[in-house]
């Protein structure tokens, strides 16, 4: 077994109206960045697997996504594993 | 009629549910809590108001997962009345148990307030005491009441009479000022497509009585009453 760390992006779907995004938005303009056209405000979840490979470690933040971490009724979300330095397991 | 009013760490709104069941429409209720796997004998199901697991993740996301759920479900599935309120709207959801799913206030405020609500729909066992049309007055608190759910789903609702409660002004109109959280066409309240599961942002546990400033809550819970009493459920909870 080795460790991996999933780092999970869940954001609102681009159909639905963000308004935390839009509320930082009009901060950000109001501060001078007028080069900014769209700000969208998501959350990010970060999780550590004791799995036997990439491709396992990947599925099963995939699975927690589809499960719990995200609702694909109003949220997208998008997955990154990568191995990390062994983190002994939680006995 | 034997309610079962379930709590989840977070709960709120549970003892003033089990309030109103028991010592004003006089109803034999109990309480639930969400580590029981067995839900007894009991024909309602009120999941209530509150932050359960402090709204942590989505609203309703982790307690949807509690033992309890899946009893809820099973007990939806075959037909048993289930009310969710606010926090309890929002587990349905997430439970899949309703379609759609609310997100934050379109004007990422907490609203507290009364508003008026339009009764769509007068043949379900929770609205059998309104008047079609009728405009009730019930308090709301969220902060992620905007009821979203694909257009073909709004669509789908719409035809098949499933929203139930509409915000709308005192005259019964479906104003955007009425609208106080920014639902998917002013929707309050939807039913299941089988008539037994209503979810609702209001809270008409906390108007069913004068005292309170309304008593237009005490509709649903009148209508509870004369669905029990056509089906001989007990409407009376025994004498201490």
């Amino acid at each position: 077994m080795h460790s991996y760390k999933a780092r999970i992006t869940v954001t609102l779907r681009p159909s639905i109206l963000d308004p935390q995004g839009k509320a930082a938005h009009r901060a950000l303009t109001n501060l001078g960045f007028s080069t900014v056209q769209e700000v969208r405000v998501g959350k990010v979840v970060e999780m550590v697997l004791h799995e036997p490979s990439l491709e396992a470690a990947r599925a099963a933040a995939e699975a927690a996504c589809q499960k719990l971490l995200a609702n694909p009724v109003m949220e997208d979300y998008a997955v990154t594993v990568r191995r990390v330095p062994e983190i002994a397991a939680a006995s | 009629m034997n309610v079962g009013v379930i709590v989840f760490p977070g709960s709120n709104c549970d003892h003033d549910a089990y309030h109103v069941v028991r010592h004003v429409a006089g109803f034999p209720a109990r309480f639930i809590w969400h580590k029981e796997t067995a839900l007894g004998d009991v024909d309602l199901v009120i999941v209530p108001g509150g932050f359960s697991y402090g709204d942590y993740l989505r609203a309703g996301a982790v307690a949807r997962f509690s033992p309890i759920m899946s009893r809820v479900t099973a007990f939806a599935r075959n037909g048993g009345l289930v009310l969710g309120i606010c926090n309890g709207f929002q587990v349905l959801c997430e439970a899949g148990l309703l379609p759609g799913a609310l997100l934050r206030n379109a004007d990422l405020r907490f609203v507290c307030r009364w508003v008026h609500l339009r009764a769509e729909r007068t043949d379900t066992p929770f609205t059998g005491a309104m008047k079609p049309g009728q405009v009730i007055r019930v308090p709301v608190a969220h902060g992620e009441g905007n009821y979203f759910a694909s257009d073909a789903t709004l669509d789908r609702l719409e035809r098949d009479g499933r929203t139930v409660f509409r915000y709308c002004d005192e005259a019964g109109a479906p104003t955007r000022r009425a609208n106080p959280n920014g639902s998917s066409r002013n929707i309050a309240g939807i039913i299941n497509r089988e008539g037994n599961v209503l979810g609702m942002m209001p809270h008409p546990e906390r108007c069913a009585e004068s005292v309170l400033g309304g008593v237009d809550g005490m509709l649903v819970f009148r209508s509870l009453m004369a669905w029990a009493a056509a089906r001989h459920l007990p409407a009376q909870h025994a004498a201490a």
